[in-house]
């Protein structure tokens, strides 16, 4: 620490801390455009400069360090004139038009203009006019009002990751846009509209919709991916979400948010939205009352279970959907005799689910990720999948940690990749019992029981001993499996493989779940073999793809859409047709949910209800509903006890959702946070069997992961947002003898379909990658299995 | 006394050739060095000794420059030589590199063994076909003859350079803009600190001189320190070029002693021309202060003399005019050139060079107002001073000196709305 004194206040400061970090500190502000806590110094605005004790000239307090005994004034006649001659410099270009800007009434160079700027301008040239670029369906620019700051430049080269913007020309001429003409496509743009401190990048979907004064700022938790970013919702006129902006969390998000989070909320007034409850009699579809609508629920379960038993009615529901709904509906179909409860739709294996952990996590807190020195991704385009894990892994890999991936597809991460294994994912397996075998010899541990029959045919490579050794060597180190890992069709085996190398390596064994709640889901016992807390259920139910494929007589569906969300749409589309009932609690409706439905209850999404996420680390974020839910829509835990008292079921008398977060907190508070699980060889591994066999792999399109993102109409116009095709290197579309661009057909298990051909050299051999939760790849039945593809 | 240092050779036949300068003797002290080992320290002391200051524009003395190197520090350091020369008015170092070239390579080459750099870069500016040509030619030379590269002269010691040609930007000519430029980025000067000697070329520790600096420092060596220092005058060691333009019947390059009175020099230069009178002289480069004749007639060629006469030596880059000059009008052109020179980084400069430019620009075509004078001013006391680079200071140095020693011409175009001369 030294001593500083600031406008005559005697403060400590951190070694090596900048003035405007000291500054800040005790308070004193000093005005600044280029300077952000989380970016490089530029000190280009000259904004902040200062007059400091025995220097000739005024320094920028960016990028002056303290030194002990420092006298700083940041008011004094020669400060203030220096300021205020930089703030006349960045006026006499920039428009005068604060009423026609977007930003106008939060914007950082108005306000420091009321206290810096003239009231009269000495510049009486023409000002400066800079053609506008368009950089994407996101960011709304008017680069006219840009004043240099270069902070969006800097997001992109030091945070996303990737420099989509930079300045072009030279003194005045200087322009911020893409070097050649092209959009802004990182997943993460969307933070330089907050990073703008003009009106130069605004955010298109928002833009000339509300004034900041008319907005209402409440705080919510982003309920997509298994980070929970927070973020703050501006609200208009106390009912309307407008916008969405992260909430600065140090340990979770930091003061980012990917774009996947922040304009999801257009989905809320989407043309889909189901704003009452609705019946279909008779084939017809009509509005009705609540009181109806829930009549005819407990009068069709009812039915069903009368006729064909509990065991005939399953209950599924999203990830997404909220702790105390995911409670609520396993509590409910529990009391009624119902087992058949899950939240699981893309898995594929369930055999090892009596031994997993209480809640699969991430096995470490989400800041932690960026102190490993190695970490080995399995099956998962964290980029894409939860980008700011992926911003907090790109942080250790730039200091030089390992990141090492095993993928089916080769994605570019943005951050250097030590090693990396691309294969079909039918060959994950061999990869991984190499890594270990490679540890095993390494370490010179005893191999566990079975383990040397299980591998005896697998050969060890140079890429295992690498990754086996960075593991070892990494003081903190990682395996992590992504959803590609966990809703494999051999997850078990890559489970136990996964584990072994991270007990033989002294690493964490981490899962970057799939959904905002897969932790809470677990948690909250939304599965057929668990009540919430962990504890096995008396009797274990049907899984999600039992359910499907067993053809129950009724289900009841909560914030999902079965027919695009499950690892096989074609039988889950089939199953929910031939049903007898189908009750969705929803908060969209679609054709195909129209048309096997009976009962559709409209229920408040995210930001309209209370609720409570638990994220990849296992952190309970509760929060309020921050608009009231739109029109009848009501908050699925209402409608959750009001259909348990409907029911006759017992403790279904909250009277707020905190009630019911309380009683999950009392059944889970002995949850014990481990991963590991049991050793329990798997079957031998056997090599080249399946070197001759094309794999779908099926990854979740970025913005098609759950109902919201899926009907956000700006992200379904980003680059991100692709259309289904059938995408395969360039060798196996010789093989097969497609060309790109021209349509082929995919076949699997008796579904076809007809989808153009992207030649992709980041595709593995011998595998196809045809994106899930599409409408259009839904008619092609299983995720992970054995395809043919062949010319139209 | 006049070519005692870069210029010693010019006289003899191809004296860019690795013929000539080796039977002019040189060579010998980077021989000398590797074969005696001599200490870095010694090197630096005799530097300082010679009171060699550098010779780029800022005069900084060279062998304090070279002793904050931090040689020891592990890993690769760098000497890079500053040879973009974009100064208006100067263009000394072409000719070293044009007729001396060895000089430039032998100094590098000792002031790599000196700071503890295995690597140098010599910086060219983008316009310097030929000198490029002649430089790549001499450093062929230099390895054909074992003089660079690994091991030289089974020393132990390795010595690498390499010569990059810019794209022509003025800003590249400052050090920090130079070495992103090198590294092959946009050429943005960055903020110091850190300066180069702590976080130079890639991020590595690097000492950057101009390329008269380096290549006087082979002759230092071999006449001693003192012999240098008494070239010139007490804190002025050696000679010096100064590239002398305008409006003199014999314009060019001239290697003086330091403080050769500037009379004596425009002697040399021819006088001015066409029998006309001296009205100003720009005496280093046109960022420096301009002087009225009668001031710069009683001045002397050094560091210190020129500073006490209001002005700067800078690169040596005199510029002279004569009576029919007008003062808007060139002031205009200065202004003009800094408007489109600057990199657009901080925003004092940006915007304000170009504000400069277009109130000298309406001055001088008849439709500048009375305020525009003080206006003038004002904006350039914003700039100067408060950039990340000199460049804002160059700026602004010239209007305010044109304005102070000028004034009642920029009053009379005001007035007038013509020209009084």
């Amino acid at each position: 620490m030294v001593s500083i004194e600031i406008d005559g206040k005697k403060i400590q400061a951190r070694d090596g801390a900048l003035v405007i970090e000291a500054a800040d500190d005790a308070g004193v502000y000093i005005p600044r455009f280029c300077y952000h806590k989380k970016l490089s110094i530029a000190a280009n605005c000259r904004m902040c400069l200062i007059e400091v004790e025995k220097a000739a000239k005024p320094l920028p307090a960016c990028a002056t360090p303290v030194t002990d005994g420092m006298v700083i004034f940041t008011k004094s006649p020669k400060a203030i004139d220096a300021q205020k001659g930089v703030m006349e410099f960045l006026l006499i270009n920039h428009p005068l038009d604060c009423p026609i800007c977007d930003q106008g009434g939060e914007c950082e160079l108005q306000d420091i203009a009321m206290g810096y700027g003239s009231d009269v301008s000495k510049f009486t040239e023409k000002k400066r006019v800079v053609k506008d670029k368009n950089l994407g369906p996101l960011i709304a620019t008017d680069m006219t009002r840009c004043i240099h700051c270069t902070r969006c430049v800097r997001f992109g080269a030091e945070v996303a990751g990737v420099r989509e913007l930079g300045a072009t020309g030279r003194g005045e001429h200087t322009e911020i846009g893409t070097y050649i003409t092209s959009n802004v496509s990182s997943e993460m743009s969307g933070n330089v509209i907050d990073l703008c401190p003009v009106g130069a990048l605004t955010s298109k979907p928002f833009r000339f919709s509300a004034r900041a004064w008319e907005l209402v700022e409440r705080d919510t938790i982003a309920p997509h991916d298994c980070i929970g970013s927070n973020l703050k919702v501006h609200v208009c006129n106390g009912r309307e979400v407008v916008r969405v902006v992260p909430r600065e969390n140090e340990a979770i998000n930091e003061t980012w948010i990917s774009d996947r989070d922040r304009f999801s909320y257009e989905a809320l007034y989407s043309d889909d939205r189901l704003k009452t409850p609705m019946l279909k009699e008779n084939g017809a579809w009509r509005e009705v009352d609540w009181e109806t609508a829930l009549q005819a629920v407990i009068v069709g379960i009812n039915k069903t279970i009368t006729d064909s038993g509990a065991d005939r009615v399953g209950a599924l529901a999203a990830p997404t959907s909220t702790l105390e709904e995911l409670y609520l509906m396993q509590k409910l179909m529990r009391q009624m005799g119902v087992n058949n409860i899950d939240h699981r739709l893309r898995q594929l294996d369930f055999s090892d689910q009596q031994q997993a952990p209480v809640f699969p996590w991430l096995g470490q807190p989400i800041n932690n990720l960026e102190n490993n020195n190695a970490v080995l991704l399995i099956g998962s385009n964290v980029r894409k999948d939860q980008p700011i894990a992926a911003h907090r892994l790109r942080k250790a890999g730039v200091r030089g940690s390992k990141i090492m991936t095993l993928n089916a597809v080769d994605y570019d991460f943005y951050m250097p990749i030590m090693a990396k294994i691309i294969t079909s994912p039918m060959d994950y397996k061999h990869q991984l019992a190499g890594i270990a075998k490679a540890l095993l010899a390494q370490t010179k541990q005893p191999a566990p029981n079975g383990f040397e029959k299980l591998v005896s045919k697998v050969k060890i490579t140079a890429s295992h001993q690498a990754i086996a050794s960075a593991l070892v060597e990494g003081s903190v180190s990682s395996v992590l499996l992504g959803p590609q890992a966990i809703n494999h069709p051999e997850a078990s085996t890559l489970r136990m493989l996964a584990q072994l190398i991270t007990l033989l390596s002294q690493s964490q064994l981490g899962y970057l779940s799939e959904a905002g709640n897969s932790v809470g889901a677990w948690m909250a016992g939304m599965l057929p073999h668990r009540v919430a807390g962990g504890k096995d259920a008396d009797k274990t139910g049907l899984n999600a793809l039992e359910m499907l494929h067993k053809g129950l007589r009724a289900y009841v569906l909560l914030g999902v859409e079965p027919e695009i969300e499950s690892a096989e749409s074609v039988i889950a589309s089939r199953a929910l047709n031939d049903a007898d009932f189908v009750v969705s609690l929803t908060s969209f409706s679609s054709e195909a949910m129209r048309q096997y439905a009976d009962v559709m209850l409209p229920i408040a999404p995210f930001a309209e209800t209370s609720a409570t996420f638990i994220n990849a680390e296992g952190q309970w974020q509760s929060v309020a509903g921050v608009v009231p839910p739109l029109g009848e829509t009501r908050p699925a835990w209402k409608v959750l006890r009001v259909l348990g008292n409907l029911f006759g079921c017992s403790g279904f008398d909250y009277i707020t959702s905190d009630d019911v977060l309380t009683e999950v907190k009392q059944l889970t508070k002995d949850c014990q946070t481990d991963n590991t699980v049991v050793w329990c060889c798997p079957a031998p591994i056997t090599t080249n069997s399946n070197a001759d066999i094309l794999v779908r792999i099926a990854e979740v399109q970025m913005y098609a992961g759950d109902s919201l993102q899926r009907r956000a109409q700006a992200l379904q116009n980003t680059h991100d947002a692709d259309f289904a095709a059938i995408r395969i290197n360039k060798a196996c579309a010789k093989k097969f003898g497609l060309k790109d661009g021209v349509k082929a057909t995919a076949a699997q298990n008796g579904t076809e379909i007809t989808l153009p051909v992207v030649v992709d050299d980041n595709v593995s051999d011998n595998s196809v990658l045809i994106h899930c939760g599409l409408r259009d790849s839904a008619a092609l039945s299983t995720d992970f299995t054995p395809i043919s593809i062949r010319p139209v | 006394m006049a070519n005692e240092v870069c210029f010693s050779t010019l006289h003899l036949d191809k004296s860019w050739a690795l013929s000539t300068y080796q039977a002019a003797g040189g060579y010998a002290v980077w021989k000398r060095i590797l074969k005696n080992k001599t200490s870095p320290d010694d090197i630096i002391s005799e530097l300082k000794t010679s009171a060699l200051r550098g010779r780029g524009g800022a005069g900084f003395p060279t062998g304090l420059k070279w002793s904050f190197m931090p040689r020891n520090t592990p890993g690769q350091k760098y000497i890079v030589c500053n040879s973009d020369e974009g100064e208006p008015g100067t263009c000394k170092d072409r000719d070293i590199l044009r007729y001396n070239p060895h000089a430039l390579i032998e100094g590098m080459a000792i002031a790599g063994y000196t700071i503890g750099a295995s690597i140098g870069y010599n910086y060219m500016r983008g316009e310097f076909y030929e000198p490029y040509d002649r430089f790549e030619t001499a450093l062929e030379e230099a390895y054909k003859a074992g003089i660079l590269g690994k091991n030289i002269f089974k020393s132990g010691v390795d010595f690498d350079l390499h010569s990059h040609i810019g794209a022509g930007a003025y800003i590249c000519g400052e050090e920090t803009a130079l070495l992103e430029s090198l590294e092959g980025k946009k050429g943005l000067p960055r903020f110091k600190p850190p300066f180069p000697a702590s976080y130079g070329l890639f991020g590595r520790p690097t000492t950057i001189n101009n390329t008269e600096t380096l290549a006087s420092v082979p002759y230092i060596l071999a006449n001693g320190g003192k012999w240098f220092l008494e070239l010139g005058r007490p804190n002025n060691g050696g000679s010096k070029l100064f590239s002398v333009s305008g409006h003199v019947n014999k314009p060019g390059n001239y290697e003086v002693p330091l403080g050769t009175p500037f009379a004596e020099l425009l002697e040399m230069a021819g006088g001015v021309w066409k029998g006309k009178e001296l009205k100003a002289v720009i005496p280093g480069g046109s960022s420096t202060p301009v002087l009225p004749a009668k001031i710069a007639m009683e001045m002397d060629m050094d560091y210190d003399s020129i500073a006490k006469a209001g002005s700067m030596l800078g690169a040596g880059s005199v510029i002279i005019m004569d009576e029919t000059t007008c003062m808007v009008k060139t002031l205009g052109r200065l202004a003009y050139f800094y408007y489109d020179e600057s990199c657009g980084q901080c925003t004092p400069c940006r915007e304000g060079t170009g504000w400069l430019s277009r109130v000298v620009n309406r001055i001088e075509i008849g439709k500048g107002q009375q305020q525009d004078l003080d206006l003038l001013l004002d904006v350039a006391g914003k700039i100067g001073g408060r950039t990340i680079c000199g460049l804002g200071d160059a700026a602004a140095m010239p209007v305010m000196s044109f304005l102070n020693h000028y004034r009642d011409e920029f009053q009379f175009h005001v007035d007038h709305k013509r020209c009084m001369v």
